[in-house]
């Protein structure tokens, strides 16, 4: 073996979303970063769907931008259609979603990587973890080079032990075309990691020129397109429509005719997939009485015929595949360009890690992404962030940074699977967020900026523009509450126009604002400063007045569990000697191990009366053992 | 589990006893006890203080209970925080009844083991107490876990499990059009989601309405036997308990103690109160047991009035009817072995009457049925059908579920956001859940998977 002479700060392994986050967080915090990836023309390869949000998602990738990562700044410059989705409902519940141009996303990424100073982009299949004794060092290639850092990345999506099934074929690969990862993950289950295996899945791609899309019904992004990322003006590249196709009675025919040749069905495919992500042949078995599922036939690029239609995975052998598309109206000549197929990949149970996504067994060991039993590249990014900044800051001798449950959507994320675990492709929805209105898409800046700019990820021009929103913002709420109606005779006529007669002299901008029918664009027509207020104030004023009573509900709730999260538990903490504690909660303690109360207080089981037992026994056990509190971890 | 909010919880051993007391700890402490304690002499609290009063319900002012009251002022109390406590006469009705108003003032149930675990938390107890007090816990602990196991076998927790999963399948319709929005699954269906809910509702209604009827079944009701002197209340107590506890005489107001006699009424634990004669009197000693016997009234959950049918109806009888009214009472006409001569006035109204012969035993039957379905509505005894709540814990998570379900059902007419109303949702399954257990993410994300076809 080889050993390469830089020493890294920060070793990332994968380019995937995850990271291509964690290695520029780790650079641009400044630490010596090395990205190695199997191929270096896939990196920020979108594997399966070409775009990026949707609920929760979006949600995720706001919060990414608030703290200084790069999923949105990518979309915005490489999106090919925006839409903002569930516009009829609340502002906490509305999400982003574009369709990407996949090789310009892919391009943008890498070049974005390449011009990053402290950041090195190498090709290699790492095959082990160096350690010296129980001291991680760095990493081992197959091409026999050994690259040395002080804290290592994992960021395997499906790479590890991949394997691709199409009908009964199955062969080795990390994704169509590219290599698996071959023995990394056999040297973590030997270290006394929990090894398991996953299975996803993705539809054929389709020749654009064998669609006659005159049959189908397009849909149009929205117009103006909405940027993801708050430093984005606008979008600039061309807008192109989705189209919408469905499968028919006859298309399920075919889909039953191939069963016997299901991976899945015949039990070839040990690893346990997506329920939200079922294949076209789960939705046909376990959804009998259904006539047609929906599809979206997806542009893979403004310069490619080759298009993705979504919901339309399958591992269905290819001999079933061409006539189950072709089953499609629209869709009857059409060609399949790269077939259908399942993967199964090795994770690793995210109940291994600490909440900032260091493994509790190897220091300086992180995982992010699919490796953690996720799916989706966005949950895979906000991992990679995290992953990125806490790997850096170990560098740099600071406390990780960890986000609670109320303050994002990847708090929630990353505190589910550190408390939980999975047993199977975790994907984000909005409803694992107790404070869902408290986490909107509009208010990831408020939320994190802070946070972002602390880690040194947010640029101070960028810091400032947010600072001078939020002053505004709080500047503005303060008037609307201040200024009364004196009844002149404009605001008399406003009055009787909107049916407000009840409206007396002396009643607030804000009480008038709270009612449901009138919003800033209402209080504009009889109030000058409504009319210049900029639209992202106007936006954060009227949800905190429309949503007030709900949102202290949440805050109350939020300051209610703070003592609870605020409370570690022990690395050590021997549940089995304390009392109180029935046999199962003590088994449950000791297999989450959970890091605080709050986590505990999550699991399945631990009932508040073990919360109580477990925070007197704290109690007991901090008064003996005090002067053993670590301070600041040091390298 | 909250920390800063105020807690209430009975603290003294659950039973019959000579004291119980209802303890307070929060910031809202001193406030609920301005409301609910009518002070003898003054207006307020002096910390540390023993004060002498009654106990009145927040709604009406109606007196629950002669008590003594102590407030302890942060820090000088068991947790640090302000602590009211209440000394009420023992006796688990009266009690709760005491713990109902405190709740109803803004407290919550405590949880087990949280004045101790406020106690530690605010830096009262150091660590030698704080062992011995864990173990006192982990005893409460096991005992209510025990509790738990014995109700999750039974009826109750079917009926609830019921109710949880209707309001867990109406959270996944409300989520899954959230979520997937994109996905082919339809508009809310928001008829369907109000007959869901409304079910459930009534459920809850149900249950909330068995809660007098479960705790009677656990801790049997009180009679109190009441009329004027040799109406033949101690025959009638004797006949019921079929021996000769309570002295029986035919000289009038010798029965001047308050007897109390326990009585099994096919499956019915009922504790008969036998009290002084009421008449008019100026012997001192007497009037002490009359009054005491009115007094007594307002405790009890059942008055049986008794009528010496063989004489007319007179003043004395009308002082009691006056005390009983809006009373549960039942009418007993004894002596029927005699002549009838009373002619009742129209004020005994709709009350419920027997005539029997404490003497003879006739109608003694009439009158043990009388009690059991006024308490029991029916067959409640002998179905297994059967199930009731019997605790306040239980009521309260059911009532607070209730509103919670209220609000849900006045925001979807209103048309308010389905994220809002998810909140609703959430609270009343939470609600729920601590009668039976939690809902979890995973529970709802089940219910979605299976009843929708998801994903792009």
């Amino acid at each position: 073996m080889h050993c390469y002479e830089t020493i890294y700060d920060v070793i990332v392994v994968g380019a995937g979303h995850a990271g291509c986050e964690a290695a520029l967080a780790a650079a641009r915090m400044g630490c010596s970063t090395l990205l190695l990836t199997i191929n270096l023309d896939a990196v920020a390869l979108m594997s399966c769907n070409p775009a990026i949000g949707g609920l929760a998602k979006g949600h995720l990738v706001k919060e990414i931008d608030a703290l200084g990562g790069e999923m949105a700044r990518n979309i915005d410059a490489t999106g090919i259609q925006f839409r903002i989705l569930n516009t009829r409902k609340g502002p906490a519940v509305r999400a982003s979603r574009a369709q990407a141009d996949k090789q310009l996303y892919r391009l943008r990424m890498k070049r974005i990587l390449e011009q990053q100073d402290n950041l090195y982009l190498k090709q290699g299949e790492v095959t082990g973890l160096y350690l010296e004794g129980e001291e991680l060092r760095g990493v081992d290639t197959r091409s026999g080079i050994r690259f040395l850092g002080k804290t290592v990345i994992l960021t395997t999506g499906t790479f590890m032990r991949g394997l691709i099934h199409i009908g009964l074929t199955n062969y080795p690969g990390g994704r169509a075309g590219d290599l698996p990862s071959v023995g990394l993950s056999d040297q973590l289950g030997h270290l006394g990691f929990q090894v398991g295996r996953l299975k996803t899945g993705t539809p054929a791609r389709l020749d654009g020129r064998t669609i006659d899309f005159s049959r189908l019904e397009p849909q149009y992004g929205d117009d103006p397109p909405a940027p993801f990322s708050f430093s984005t003006e606008r979008i600039t590249m061309p807008q192109v429509p989705c189209h919408i196709a469905y499968t028919n009675p006859r298309s399920h025919e075919i889909i039953r005719s191939g069963l016997d040749r299901s991976p899945l069905y015949a039990g070839v495919i040990e690893g346990i997939g997506p329920r939200y992500c079922p294949s076209i042949e789960d939705k046909v078995v376990r959804f009998p009485d259904k006539e047609r599922h929906q599809t979206f036939i997806e542009p893979e690029g403004l310069e490619t015929v080759e298009v993705y239609p979504s919901g339309m995975s399958t591992s269905l052998p290819i001999d079933i595949q061409i006539p189950f598309y072709r089953s499609i109206e629209g869709l009857e000549r059409v060609e399949i360009m790269r077939p259908a197929y399942a993967i199964e990949y090795d994770y690793v149970d995210p109940i291994q890690l600490r909440a900032s996504l260091e493994t509790k067994l190897i220091r300086n060991l992180y995982h992010a992404g699919q490796i953690n039993g996720t799916s989706g590249y966005e949950e895979a990014a906000g991992q990679g962030l995290m992953a990125g900044i806490n790997a850096a800051l170990r560098v740099k001798g600071r406390e990780p940074l960890v986000l609670g449950r109320s303050e994002a959507y990847i708090g929630v994320m990353i505190d589910d699977l550190v408390t939980l675990g999975t047993k199977e492709p975790y994907r984000m929805f909005t409803s694992r967020a107790e404070y869902r209105l408290l986490l909107r898409e509009d208010n990831a800046d408020m939320r994190l900026r802070e946070k972002g700019h602390d880690v040194g990820l947010v640029r101070d021009e960028l810091f400032g523009h947010f600072l001078r929103k939020r002053e505004m913002v709080a500047a503005e709420y303060e008037r609307i509450c201040s200024g009364r109606l004196a009844m002149n005779d404009r605001e008399q006529e406003f009055l009787a126009l909107h049916g407000l007669g009840d409206i007396q002299k002396g009643t607030s901008l804000e009480h008038l604002l709270r009612r449901p029918e009138i919003t800033y664009k209402e209080l504009a027509e009889f109030d000058d400063v409504s009319r210049e207020t900029p639209p992202e104030v106007r936006e954060q004023v009227e949800i905190q007045v429309k949503y007030r009573g709900y949102i202290e509900r949440q805050l109350d709730q939020v300051e209610r569990a703070r003592k609870l999260e605020g409370t570690p538990l022990p690395e050590g903490m021997d549940y089995f000697s304390v009392n109180g504690l029935t046999t199962e909660v003590r088994e449950k303690l000791a297999k989450n191990r959970p890091d605080t109360l709050g986590q505990a207080s999550r699991i399945p089981g631990v009932t508040p009366a073990a919360i109580s037992v477990l925070s007197i026994a704290l109690k007991a056990k901090g008064g003996k053992q005090s002067g053993q509190e670590a301070g600041p971890e040091e390298m | 589990m909250y920390i800063e909010d105020t807690i209430a919880a009975i603290s003294t051993p659950q039973g019959e006893g000579g004291i119980g007391i209802v303890r307070v700890s929060g910031s809202l402490a001193e406030a609920i006890g301005l409301r609910l304690f009518r002070f003898c002499t003054g207006a307020a609290f002096a910390s540390h203080f023993l004060h002498y009063g009654a106990v009145v319900a927040p709604d009406d002012d109606a007196v629950l209970d002669e008590a003594m009251a102590v407030l302890m002022r942060a820090p000088r109390s068991y947790t640090r925080e302000d602590v009211l406590e209440l000394h009420c006469h023992g006796g688990m009705l009266v009690v709760e009844r005491v713990l109902t108003a405190v709740l109803a003032c803004g407290a919550r149930l405590a949880e087990p083991g949280e004045f101790s675990r406020r106690a530690f938390v605010n830096g009262r107890i150091d660590l030698v107490q704080a062992e011995a007090v864990m173990d006192v816990i982990a005893a409460k602990t096991e005992a209510s876990l025990a509790l738990a196991q014995r109700q999750r076998a039974g009826a109750l927790s079917e009926r609830i499990e019921t109710i949880r999963r209707a309001l867990t399948r109406s959270l996944a319709f409300v989520e899954a059009s959230i979520d997937f929005p994109e996905d082919d699954i339809g508009e809310t269906d928001t008829v369907a989601l109000r007959s869901g809910v409304s079910d459930a509702l009534d459920d809850i209604g149900g249950l909330l309405a068995g809660f007098d009827e479960g705790r009677i079944l656990r801790e049997g009701i009180s009679v109190l036997i009441v009329g004027k002197p040799n109406a033949g209340k101690s025959s009638l107590l004797n006949r019921l308990l079929k021996e000769n506890r309570a002295i029986v005489t035919h000289v009038p107001g010798t029965t001047r103690d308050i007897i109390e006699e326990t009585v099994n009424l096919g499956g019915l634990a009922v504790r008969l109160l036998d009290t002084a004669g009421i008449r008019h009197t100026d012997d001192v000693v007497e009037r002490e047991g009359i009054n005491r016997a009115l007094g007594k009234i307002p405790l009890a959950d059942l008055v049986l009035f008794v009528l010496d049918s063989a004489r007319p109806f007179s003043d004395e009888d009308r002082l009691i009817l006056d005390a009983v009214q809006g009373k549960t009472t039942i009418v007993v006409l004894n002596k029927s072995d005699l002549p009838p001569v009373i002619d009742l006035p129209p004020t005994v109204g709709e009350m419920p009457r027997v005539a029997l012969s404490a003497g003879t035993g006739t109608g003694i039957d009439d009158l043990r049925e009388a009690i059991r379905t006024t308490f029991l509505h029916g067959s409640a005894l002998d179905s297994r059908e059967f199930v009731a709540i019997s605790r306040v814990r239980h009521r309260d998570a059911l009532a607070s579920a209730r509103s919670a379900l209220h609000r849900f059902l006045s925001g979807l007419g209103e048309g308010r956001e389905l994220e809002t109303l998810a909140i609703d949702l959430r609270d009343a399954l939470s609600a729920v859940g601590q009668v039976t257990g939690e809902t979890t993410t995973d529970d709802i994300l089940d219910v979605v998977f299976s009843s929708f076809c998801i994903g792009k």
